[in-house]
């Protein structure tokens, strides 16, 4: 027959050292990149869980990827046409042992997977508080375009495009959106949650160290998406008390009127703090499109 | 099935080749009362994704008024009777083709044609009223979704009043042949169709809006 | 009377103009070439007026290759502008030709060639696996066929004049209600989707009124071939989702054209219904896509295996229950969204479920291997390819299914990385196998092996090298369709292997368009002389010449068995005995044509607001519509003289 391939043995050795290039690369992207990779180096106890998740789900997912990939490559050698020493069955089309191995296995593995991953789900809800023996702080943050706001109701300053709070406290952000569907994401800290309009969506994260973290928008938005970035810092107590009451001091106000103006599109805003003038300014911009005059 | 039948959609299949397909062992009027089977499957699906907006959005009155107020019980009762009766006429026009009774078929399709029109008429004036009482499609979420299902059923019937108009058109040029049989079939079919929507919009959207 | 069209409309960037003048010059030319080699009333009669599903089949392939080599184009400008905007570079895209990039390629990729491959395959094989001379309604595959192109050619319309969306492939409210959204692009990408998917639709009922009316006598369901099986859970799947879509485009369009307020931020608008929606038809679109893949493969890896499938009970019914299940699994696509942990847990579930039965054919597939004798041809090539890469990308769907799990990687490039693997690693290496494997059924000869490797080496080496980064750049908080970042992020190294991957593929893609060329000039050299059956197929296409009479079958088979060739391989028939009949065939009609172009015109005409054109338009299709089915069919007659002849006169030629 025309255009079997004589070299098998070029194939699979040639198709084996791509495959061994892609595995050496990812420790080497670890090193090379070591924190930079949110996901696997968490500084939160949300992402902690979260990547811990990941790592259960894919060990029990290499019991079965691992077994197809050394099949292909053994069946590839063994049983290619011009192997003398490979057995010639034609007749071999069924085998109920086999069927019930993988039909069987495979959702043994995936009852586990699915048992866990239900927990998880639930323990891991977005909406559900952090245990802490420290109090919870409530952030109210607005997705606009195309930056983010955050409100402190209790403090009552607000800051454009960077958020800070104190390490080791359960902070619980109130989201929502005078814009179209953004998603509310800091990697280092924890899943994201979809910030979007006439919505009040929640997120609880905590940081368990000091630093700066990258937080951004995961979802278009328009033109000046790519530009949603913002800083998280979690700080210690003191250097947080220091920063509220800098911040306390700030010339600008935030009101409706100036929100109004702040909420016209814009591109990579700088950093802006203000003092809150409205403390129900949050819930005005939640409702803002609930009822033919509020707006 | 009865001779009629038999001779309308089966009527060669040793002595006359049928020409329709390829393949001469073939049944077209099976195929295509299948397909069309088929195609109002897909509508169906259509008319549900329509109903589940409007479950979904009934209540987003935004202000406005709700179903309770805008519609009209016994309106909607004189049109849900139009619409069955005329379900009927189009289907004796089906036995009146099966009997080959050219002129009786174009009657039953005439008779069907003006109560269409006396359902579209009523069913746009009652659009109307809403829209000049200061309600229209773009109040609210729910006014759009009511507008668009109803709406959508009255395209519906405008098209089948269409074929029901170029069928007349065919009977009359070609009388009742293999062809013309079929697409009558077929137009039942769809005509039935819409009647059955109706019946889920007059249960869904207005009485248990008015309930 | 021009609507909202102006000469703004004609203004782009210089990379645009470019893209539009070398397609405008390629038209140009190769209508020179039509009327220098005199073609166009070969052109006319033969192909654009056909009603045969085996041209249809071809037609689709060359859109899809055309639309390929768009959507492509797309891609590689994609991966040239995250390579070098970075920092306080801005790379040579503006944000929003950026976005309309994306959207365009990702429509394209889906509704132009995943879709395109999947009907055009249809078209090709399935009658012919049935024992059918045609599908059940040739003038409404026609007319499929035409609206499909018709929706092609507005997304390259779009190109030259006004705007595409920049909302994405799904264009997800409230982004693309009017709000946020005014000018032309979403309405381009609303019409080039509403008529495809209306294309789709009509397709799926003619090809699942095919396969349930028109199989041979003795082919009962359990006796048709798996790739019959797997077409006809797709078309389950088209009949079923794509209204859907239709509806939910319906009432965007009212949205946007209307004021009405189904998916708007203000008037009680609902814009989680039009993600929910669009979802439920969007997972069952995946699974249209994958599923006649799945069927390829099962052609290909039984006949270059020499053994029958393994299992075909149980691979049938791994079909039926993916196709079940891929209805109930839609809200994986938005887990962030902020549903409860119930609801998305056990949404959870349903996903990991399908993992299930798409296991089970990946091993059934490999033991069809085991004991038998295994050729690697080029299609099995493809078909290690696919282990590999599905494999691993599926892997990733299972992490991706974890609402935890998915709350840090949703939307980040990781998800761009699985579903890459399963659309190229799945859709696109079959379609690669299968496009070898059935070549010379329908052309006569054989493509060039050689090109063909070269081809596999750089789409594998290129495929890993561009998608496997991104697996480690979702992890670094990469978000997907960002047209710069910050230096600071790290990402520029993975970014650069990313486009240097591409590159490969690049080359791959070169590769296979020069190869197919060269083969046609080649093809004496590659003829197939085998008399039909080059690769020793088990199915009814190989019992038939290349390339196939158009009457397909000169006598109807009966079978009584799967892998009927196979199972006739010692019998010889003598000829003298088959008693054979008049063959009927639909006559060529522009009508299907005409209602493709008038459809293209209504577009246009409603995307830029022209009124009284789409009125024209809409009453023009109207028109032809009731003209074709007030007609009579007419049909050319091949007298049984003729088709014993063509028989005789083929078996002649092979010495059979």
């Amino acid at each position: 027959m025309k255009g079997v391939i004589k070299p098998v043995r070029f194939m699979l050795v040639c198709t084996c050292l791509l495959i061994l290039l892609i595995l050496v690369m990812q420790p080497l992207q670890i090193l090379y990149f070591r924190e930079k990779i949110a996901v696997l180096f968490p500084k939160g106890l949300i992402a902690f869980e979260e990547r811990n998740l990941l790592f259960f789900i894919q060990i029990l997912m290499l019991l079965v990827v691992i077994p197809v990939y050394i099949l292909t490559f053994i069946f590839s050698w063994i049983y290619r046409a011009d192997n003398p020493k490979g057995r010639y069955d034609p007749d071999l089309v069924d085998n109920v042992l086999a069927e019930v191995i993988w039909w069987g296995l495979p959702l043994f593995l995936t009852i586990i997977i699915g048992v866990v991953t239900w927990v998880k789900t639930h323990q891991l809800d977005p909406y559900k508080p952090i245990p802490s023996s420290r109090a919870e702080k409530t952030i109210q943050v607005v997705a606009l375009q195309w930056k983010w706001l955050f409100i402190y109701p209790e403090e009552k300053i607000a800051t454009l495009n960077f958020v800070q709070f104190p390490k080791d406290t359960p902070i619980h952000f109130e989201i929502t959106a005078d814009a179209p569907m953004n998603s509310f994401w800091i990697p280092h800290l924890g899943g994201q949650i979809y910030a979007m309009p006439n919505m009040r969506t929640q997120l609880h994260l905590i940081a368990d160290t000091e630093g700066d973290f990258r937080g951004s928008s995961a979802n278009l938005s328009g033109e000046g998406f790519a530009g949603m970035t913002f800083v998280t810092r979690s700080s210690s107590d003191e250097d947080y008390q220091k920063w509220i009451d800098k911040a306390k001091q700030a010339t600008k106000k935030l009101d409706l009127a100036s929100y109004d103006e702040l909420a016209k599109p814009s591109q990579n805003n700088p950093v802006e703090i203000f003092q809150l003038a409205d403390a129900t300014l949050f819930e005005q911009i939640v409702n803002k499109y609930m009822h033919p005059h509020s707006h | 099935m009865s001779k009629s039948l038999t001779i309308h959609h089966q009527d060669t299949l040793e002595d006359h080749p049928d020409t329709r397909s390829p393949d001469t062992h073939q049944d077209p009027f099976a195929k295509t009362v299948f397909g069309f089977w088929l195609y109002l499957m897909t509508d169906c699906l259509l008319f549900a994704t329509l109903f589940c907006t409007f479950a979904v959005l009934h209540n987003s009155t935004y202000g406005g008024p709700s179903a309770r107020i805008l519609f009209h019980l016994p309106t909607v009762f004189g049109e849900t009777m139009i619409l069955l009766f005329s379900s009927f006429i189009c289907g004796c026009s089906m036995l009146y083709a099966l009997r080959n009774a050219k002129t009786k078929v174009m009657l039953c399709l005439i008779v069907t044609f003006l109560l269409g029109v006396s359902f579209l008429f009523i069913e746009l004036s009652e659009f109307t009223d809403i829209v000049q009482g200061g309600h229209s499609w773009q109040d609210s979420a729910f006014l759009s979704s009511y507008f668009t299902l109803v709406g959508t059923h009255g395209l519906h019937i405008t098209f089948g009043m269409l074929w029901i108009a170029v069928m007349i058109a065919q009977i009359y040029r070609l009388g009742v042949t293999t062809n013309t049989f079929r697409r009558l079939a077929v137009l039942n079919m769809f005509w039935h169709f819409l009647d059955v929507v109706w019946i889920f919009i007059f249960t869904f959207v207005y009485l248990m809006g008015v309930i | 009377m021009f609507g909202r069209l102006t000469q703004e409309a004609f203004v782009h960037e210089d990379s645009q103009n470019m893209a539009v003048l070398s397609m405008l010059l390629g038209g140009i030319m190769l209508m020179a070439l039509l009327f220098y080699l005199k073609r166009w009333r070969w052109l006319w009669e033969e192909w654009i007026t056909t009603v045969d599903h085996k041209k249809i089949g071809i037609m689709y392939i060359v859109v899809v290759l055309i639309m390929f080599m768009k959507g492509f184009g797309d891609a590689i400008m994609m991966r040239i502008q995250q390579l070098f905007s970075v920092g306080d570079s801005h790379g040579f895209l503006s944000a929003g030709h950026f976005q309309e990039v994306f959207s365009a390629h990702g429509t394209t990729m889906i509704f132009f060639v995943g879709m395109g491959v999947v009907f055009g395959l249809m078209n090709l094989i399935i009658p012919l696996q049935i024992g059918a001379r045609d599908v059940a309604f040739p003038f409404l595959n026609a007319v499929s066929f035409w609206l499909f192109t018709a929706a092609a050619m507005l997304t390259l319309v779009s190109l030259a004049m006004g705007k595409f969306s920049t909302a994405g492939w799904l264009a997800y409210a409230p982004l693309s209600s009017l709000k946020y959204s005014p000018d032309e692009g979403v309405d381009y990408w609303i019409w080039t989707v509403q008529i495809a998917g209306v294309g789709s639709t009509l397709g799926g009922i003619n090809f699942l009124a095919t396969i349930l009316k028109m199989r041979c006598p003795g082919m009962q369901l359990m006796k048709m071939p798996i790739f019959v099986w797997s077409s006809l859970c797709a078309l389950v799947l088209i009949l079923l989702a794509f209204p859907i879509l239709t509806a939910t485009l319906f009432m965007l369009t009212l949205d946007r054209y209307l004021d009405m307020h189904f998916f708007t931020v203000d008037g009680g608008g609902n814009y989680m219904m039009y993600v929910n929606l669009i979802w439920a038809w969007g997972h069952p679109e995946v699974y249209i896509l994958i599923l006649p893949i799945f069927g390829i493969f099962s052609e290909v890896v039984p006949t270059f295996s020499e053994k029958r499938l393994f299992g075909y009970v149980s691979m049938v019914w791994a079909l039926i229950i993916i196709a079940f299940l891929s209805f109930i699994v839609w809200l994986h696509h938005f887990f962030t969204m902020g549903a409860s942990p119930n609801i998305n847990a056990f949404f959870a579930i349903t996903t990991m479920l399908i993992a299930i039965p798409t296991g089970v054919k990946i091993f059934n597939w490999l033991f069809t291997k085991f004991r038998g004798r295994v050729l690697f041809t080029s299609p099995m090539l493809w078909f290690f390819a696919f282990l590999l890469n599905f494999t691993v990308a599926g892997m990733t769907g299972i992490l991706l299914s974890a609402p935890p799990v998915d709350f840090q990687v949703h939307n980040s490039l990781f998800l761009i990385a699985h579903f890459h693997g399963m659309v190229i690693g799945g859709v696109l290496f079959g379609f690669f196998a299968g496009f070898t494997y059935w070549f010379p059924k329908f052309t006569g000869f054989m493509l060039d092996e050689k090109l063909n490797r070269y081809a596999f080496w750089c789409w594998m080496a290129g495929f890993l090298l561009a998608f496997m980064p991104l697996y480690m750049l979702g992890f670094m908080g990469a978000t997907r369709r960002l047209d710069h970042y910050a230096a600071e992020t790290g990402w520029h190294p993975l970014f650069a292997i990313a486009a240097f991957g591409a590159f490969i593929i690049l080359c791959g893609a070169s590769i296979q368009l020069f190869g197919l060329f060269w083969s046609i000039k080649h093809r004496k050299k590659l003829w197939d002389h085998t008399g039909g059956n080059p690769w020793n197929g088990r199915t009814l296409e190989w019992s038939i010449p290349s390339p196939p009479p158009i009457y397909n079958f000169a006598l109807i088979p009966v079978v009584d068995q799967i892998d009927p060739v196979w199972a006739q391989r010692d019998q010889r028939q003598d000829l003298s005995e088959r008693k054979y009949e008049d063959i009927y065939l639909p006559k060529n009609t522009a009508t299907g044509f005409y209602i493709g172009l008038w459809s293209l015109i209504f577009g246009i005409a409603m995307v830029w607001y022209m009124w009284w054109l789409a009125i024209i338009s809409f009453i023009a299709i109207l028109v032809l519509m009731i003209m074709r089915l007030s007609g009579d069919d007419p049909h050319d007659k091949i007298t049984a003289t003729q088709v014993q002849a063509d028989e005789l006169a083929h078996r002649r030629g092979f010495q059979i």
